[in-house]
């Protein structure tokens, strides 16, 4: 296959590689240098690194100007774009600003709902959802044209992903709903956290049953856990995650100072039991406030190096 | 069993509390009513199975209102007995005579006769000023 | 039906400062059955202010009275001879009913006693749901009658979200995932393979985002 866009991610995938991407979370005020930092400590490590966009819905520095950030230190920066806070004029036009600085990579999401975040009393605009997005940013890109129809001068050259959580319900649409996606046009997936490995791979072989895994790219999505506690927040307090018992336990089984080492293990063990998962592509890491510990996790999981640009 | 409960009470007479509506507890107050009680039959005991428990959200919506408009919410309550337990029913109205008492008279003034027999005027469609 | 629910007390008083004389007006439609601003409700309302004046020793005169319908001129009309009587009036008419009122009656001041929250319909008594956005463009045929747009808090035409689990919305259990209801109906429809069909970008220009909308009817018009 060749690559549609000079996008670095999509190149490495094209390759046969398998690729790693981690994500950031852009600071809540204007000071970017922590972030800044947070991406150089993984820069060696990761193919591409996602910035969320105001994620929980809480109001952080915008995903776009974080991206350009990064694309100017010469890292592979893919621009997350929830479809709750802004408009289709809004959304082609940041997608253009993005392009105009060569950032080759956009996630397409719906986002929280403002409800949980710190605004919670604002209105919400949901003018396109997720796969409506995914098809404009396909359409601005191979068809050159805006939504409503008018040429754009140098369209965006944006590899296009979406997310998609093998573990919400209903669990008999998961596999149909991501070949709706493939349909609107996503040509890499970023899975929600993977604890509950069986299950995800009952979701696998209904999508390779389907041929999906050839018809676009899949990351698996690990969060290495820092503590039982977060362990049992993520099973009771996040919709749509399935943390098993056996991994909160085995978390618990560990004294307090030693189960982040135990959740960094448990993340490598599950990579490397994915590895051997037919049909995935490589692996996104969703490390919160935790990038530092990003490099280990891709070493003991024996995903480095990262391939050199081709 | 000659048992005297306090003789500013004056009973209305209704077929069930069920029928007892939010509006008739207001318009007593309005007429300068003190305190009303709205007396039930035992819970489980209704004649139509659910009037007496209709009644006792009408009288916490009520009472409710009342505290808000600041006439006082205690002013306004419901007991539940059968109908031969006399020594309850005195029970329940010289507590709400002391309460009553205590909370001092109607905001609103002496009890006022009620308007004169509802007319043609108060039809839907048709104003009703009270005075 | 429009539902709507009763204003706190507190929030209408206010408004009614200085007034000499009150109507208290109703409507005997929607607002009646979702038991927000019918006769009924007139009488508390106007019953409660009655007491409230009484106790700030104000003399005001609040009348009640209860339209067959706020949102048609005719039955408006039916207050003209008697309008002139009040310095204000508190409508417990959905905001269609409250605003007609004041058009109709330029010189009269109009207050909200309700406050209107969508077009729904009543689960059990005392309970109404949403159903409807009035988004000027039904999908209904799309989605196996289940509306996305007025029951999915993103109102996602092609859900869920990864938030829906075990049936509910990620607001909370006391939400139903509309796309997992969508779902449940179109399986009992045997029409599951719609699930697949992408439901293109809406045209929002129907929907309020156009701006205030009108429907002509010429063939019936007057």
């Amino acid at each position: 296959m060749n690559a549609k866009t000079p996008s670095r991610l999509e190149k490495i995938l094209r390759a046969g590689h398998l690729a790693v991407t981690s994500e950031c979370g852009p600071p809540r005020g204007s000071a970017i240098g922590h972030l800044v930092e947070k991406a150089e400590t993984i820069r060696h490590h990761v193919d591409a690194i996602n910035i969320t966009d105001n994620q929980t819905s809480v109001c952080r520095l915008c995903s776009l100007a974080a991206c350009i950030r990064l694309k100017l230190l010469g890292l592979e920066p893919v621009l997350q774009m929830v479809v709750r806070d802004r408009n289709r004029i809004a959304l082609q036009s940041d997608i253009l600003g993005a392009a105009s600085f060569d950032i080759h990579n956009i996630l397409c999401l719906s986002g929280d709902h403002q409800r949980f975040g710190d605004h919670a009393q604002g209105q919400n605009v949901f003018d396109l959802d997720s796969m409506q997005l995914l098809q404009t940013v396909r359409r601005m890109r191979d068809e050159g044209k805006f939504l409503g129809g008018d040429p754009i001068d140098r369209p965006p050259a944006m590899f296009v992903g979406a997310a998609e959580n093998p573990f919400a319900d209903p669990f008999e649409i998961r596999v149909p709903r991501l070949a709706k996606k493939i349909a609107a046009g996503a040509e890499f997936i970023q899975t929600q956290c993977i604890y509950n490995v069986e299950r995800f791979e009952r979701w696998m072989q209904g999508v390779r049953d389907r041929g999906l895994h050839e018809q676009a790219f899949i990351l698996a999505g690990v969060t290495p856990l820092k503590s039982a506690g977060m362990a049992r927040y993520m099973k009771n307090k996040v919709p749509g995650m399935d943390v098993p018992d056996e991994v909160v336990k085995r978390m618990a089984s560990v004294p307090k100072d030693r189960q982040a080492e135990e959740g960094i293990r448990l993340c490598v063990e599950t990579i490397q039991r994915l590895k051997e998962v037919p049909g995935i592509a490589g692996f996104h890491i969703m490390a919160i406030e935790w990038e530092e510990r990003v490099p280990e996790i891709v070493e003991r999981a024996g995903l480095a190096p990262r391939p050199a640009l081709c | 069993m000659r048992l005297g409960y306090p003789e500013s009470i004056k009973i209305i007479r209704v077929p069930c509390t069920g029928k007892v509506d939010a509006l008739h507890l207001m318009r007593c107050f309005e007429r300068g009513a003190d305190g009303v009680i709205v007396v039930g039959c035992r819970e489980g005991d209704c004649h139509y199975q659910s009037g007496n428990f209709r009644a006792r959200k009408r009288v916490a919506e009520v009472a409710g209102l009342l505290e808000r408009l600041g006439i006082g919410g205690e002013r306004l309550r419901m007991v539940n007995l059968s109908s031969s337990d006399a020594p309850l029913f005195v029970k329940a109205a010289r507590e709400i005579h002391e309460a009553v008492l205590a909370a001092g008279p109607n905001p609103v003034g002496r009890p006022r006769r009620p308007p004169a027999v509802p007319t043609a005027s108060e039809t839907p469609g048709k104003e009703v000023i009270r005075p | 039906m429009i539902v709507a629910e009763r204003k706190p007390i507190e929030e209408i008083l206010p408004w009614l400062e200085g007034a000499r004389s009150v109507l208290v007006l109703g409507c005997n439609e929607c607002v009646t059955v979702c038991e927000a601003g019918g006769k009924k409700e007139v009488g508390m309302l106007a019953s409660a202010l009655r007491l409230l004046f009484a106790k700030e020793g104000r003399e005001v005169n609040v009348g009640e009275r209860t339209l067959e319908r706020q949102c048609d001129p005719e039955y408006l009309d039916e207050l003209r001879d008697t309008i002139d009587a009040y310095d204000a009036v508190v409508s417990l008419a959905c905001g269609v009913g409250i605003q007609f009122t004041a058009e109709r009656y330029p010189s009269k001041p109009v207050y909200p006693g309700v406050n209107t929250c969508f077009m729904g319909a009543a689960l059990e008594r005392g309970v109404w749901a949403e159903r409807c956005q009035g988004c000027g463009q039904c999908l209904l045929a799309l989605t196996g009658a289940v509306c996305p747009v007025a029951r999915c808090a993103k109102r996602l035409l092609n859900g869920p979200c990864g938030g829906s689990s075990a049936g509910k919305c990620e607001l909370g259990p006391e939400v139903d995932c509309a796309w997992q209801l969508i779902i449940d109906r179109l399986k009992a429809l045997g029409r599951m393979e719609d699930y697949e069909r992408l439901i293109p970008v809406k045209d929002w220009s129907k929907d309020r985002a156009g701006g205030p909308r009108k429907v002509v009817r010429e063939d019936v018009r007057s």
